[in-house]
């Protein structure tokens, strides 16, 4: 390859060689883990006063069933934890999208009767593919969205083409946040 | 009298104090009680200690020893396949592609094993018509075997055998994800795909919601020499792949609104030839531009695509028309319910397109459901319709089941 190469190409390659190595140097940094939000962020930026404990809902046998049917997966862990203030909960939660875990905090509000997602927020996303899911464009979708009595949504979530499983893993923890704000609305009752 | 009676209570009182206090004997009894018992609660001590002591060696062990370096590496290494059995129903006046057979049509294997946040490997093992080997149906293939490195925030480069960003198949095809028991005819034939390189990738992000891969890897490699000429028969697989000539990809996609994907794909290679020659020709060099729109908005969902090929007109000492190579389809949906989605394609393609007196375009409709038993499990039934210029009828049916995991 390189004998048919004419001076002139050789000088060309070899100059946007050690162009791109520049801006390969320039641009490469310690790179962060994903991590878009940390908790308490996210906790400060959802209640207005401040969380220093969480709280926990624990979870019985009966409770555990009903967790593992809308997660499709064996629950492992005795208790969940939440934050709450008023009518509102939030919940920190992960489920694996492709390989690896996605951290989601999901604020939920409202009554027994009418408790629906205020907010849902991507905290960490640990994927190479899948990444548009942390978009406010994608998760803006959740807002004011409640649970059937079958726990599903009760609205439609547009997906992404080739991000399938990262929008499964965020509809399973939307689901599940809304189950665990009905028990603790019940429990408190 | 009175004297009597003081001095009786006095001796009273003393005789009460003196039974109220515990005789030395008693005392001592006592003593030896509270140091039986301090002995038992020293033992007892001396045992939950020793308890203790090996819970914490149990905890230490299990955290930190043999076992726990293993559930360390597992939780690091990851493993996830997908396959699909087909039956195919095909009449044809080609007799060629008349067929009625069941086939594993793929077996394939993802391993993926993280070294940090921001290392990765990932690979694809394939198996395709379950039985490979000298005179056998089937195919051995590795379609993937990268290393992955986020090397800054939202930007990324992958080095070793890659999926060409190209197309809505090529790089996402488990058999939930798609309508068809079979892939369609456009991707497969024009694209080419499963399309898959050697070489370097840049992947990242621009703006919100729109991403970038620029690659320079392995190129096609259209055998003049075997009379080839269709794109399809160009994919070296990375199997002492000639070398000779590279080809450089770029795709820019957009995905910034939910539901909606736009991208658009650009590749260039200076010689698929490789270096040989033809009829006194060479250095045939081809462009590839390729275009599409995945939309899903709640049950309904609609995907089309345009590929072109424009390849130097030397190939047409090959065949009349390969000098230009080109296909497009379009694929309405509808999601009945969760569980069950029916859905039809057009498609048109031909790769002598610059020929018409080659007759060999080709049209083709599809129609069909998936029925997921499990979002990660589906069937699938279609019926498929082919007219061709050349008059060639070719219709038939297939089956199948898929899944990923």
């Amino acid at each position: 390859m390189f004998e048919k190469i004419t001076k002139r190409k050789r000088v060309t390659y070899v100059t946007l060689f050690f162009l791109f190595l520049i801006f390969f140097i320039s641009v490469s940094s310690d790179a962060h883990s994903k991590i878009y939000q940390t908790t308490p962020e996210f906790l400060t930026e959802n209640f207005d006063t401040p969380q220093s404990k969480a709280e926990s809902l624990w979870l019985t046998p009966e409770l555990k069933k009903l967790t593992s049917e809308i997660l499709g997966r064996p629950v492992r862990g005795m208790r969940a934890r939440y934050y709450s203030e008023g009518e509102k909960t939030a919940w920190i939660l992960e489920e694996i999208g492709k390989e690896k875990p996605i951290t989601v905090g999901v604020v939920i509000g409202g009554k027994l009767e009418d408790f629906h997602i205020e907010h849902v927020k991507v905290l960490a996303f640990r994927e190479s593919r899948g990444w548009e899911v942390r978009y406010p464009s994608f998760t803006n979708q959740y807002k004011n969205v409640k649970m059937t009595p079958n726990y599903k949504l009760d609205q439609y979530i547009d997906g992404i083409t080739g991000a399938t499983l990262s929008v499964r893993a965020l509809n399973k923890i939307a689901r599940l946040a809304l189950f665990y704000h009905q028990q603790v609305l019940t429990l408190n009752l | 009298m009175f004297r009597t009676t003081i001095a009786g209570i006095v001796l009273l009182s003393v005789a009460f104090a003196v039974d109220a206090q515990p005789t030395l004997d008693e005392m001592y009894e006592l003593i030896q009680k509270q140091q039986a018992e301090i002995t038992n609660l020293k033992e007892g001590l001396a045992e939950n200690t020793a308890k203790t002591e090996s819970t914490f060696t149990a905890v230490e062990e299990y955290t930190t020893g043999p076992t726990a370096k293993l559930a360390e590496w597992a939780s690091k290494t990851s493993m996830g396949g997908y396959g699909e059995l087909h039956y195919n129903n095909h009449n044809s006046d080609n007799s060629t592609k008349s067929k009625n057979e069941f086939d594993l049509h793929r077996f394939v294997l993802f391993v993926g094993h993280e070294y940090n946040d921001k290392l990765r490997f990932f690979s694809e093992f394939e198996i395709e018509h379950s039985i490979a080997g000298e005179g056998k149906a089937g195919e051995v293939e590795v379609e993937q075997a990268y290393i992955e490195w986020d090397y800054t925030d939202g930007h990324r480069a992958k080095a070793g055998v890659f999926l060409i960003p190209v197309g809505i198949l090529n790089e996402t095809h488990e058999p939930p994800t798609f309508y068809g028991s079979e892939r369609n005819p456009i991707e497969k034939n024009i694209i080419p795909s499963t399309w898959w390189e050697g070489g370097v990738m840049f992947s990242g992000e621009l703006a919100e919601g729109l991403s970038y891969d620029a690659a320079a890897h392995s190129g096609l490699y259209i055998n003049p020499s075997a009379g080839k000429y269709k794109i399809r028969d160009g994919r070296q697989k990375v199997g002492k792949a000639k070398g000779d000539d590279l080809a450089y990809t770029a795709r820019l996609k957009y995905t910034g609104i939910p539901g909606l994907e736009l991208a658009t794909t650009f590749q260039h290679q200076a010689d698929i030839w490789q270096n040989e020659t033809s009829g006194g020709k060479d250095k045939v060099d081809a462009q590839m531009i390729e275009a599409h729109a995945a939309y899903k908005n709640g049950p309904f969902g609609l995907r089309a695509l345009y590929a072109q090929w424009d390849i130097d007109d030397d190939i047409e000492v090959i065949k009349a028309g390969a000098d230009e190579q080109e296909g497009w389809y379009i694929e309405p949906s509808f999601q009945v319910t969760e569980k069950l989605g029916v859905f039809a394609r057009f498609n048109e393609y031909d790769n002598q397109a610059s020929d018409s007196a080659s007759k060999s375009e080709k049209e083709q409709f599809d129609i069909g459901f998936n029925y997921w038993i499990h979002e990660s499990v589906v069937l699938k039934f279609d019926y498929f319709d082919q007219d061709n210029d050349s008059g060639t009828e070719y219709t038939g049916y297939n089956m199948a089941v898929g899944w990923s995991f």
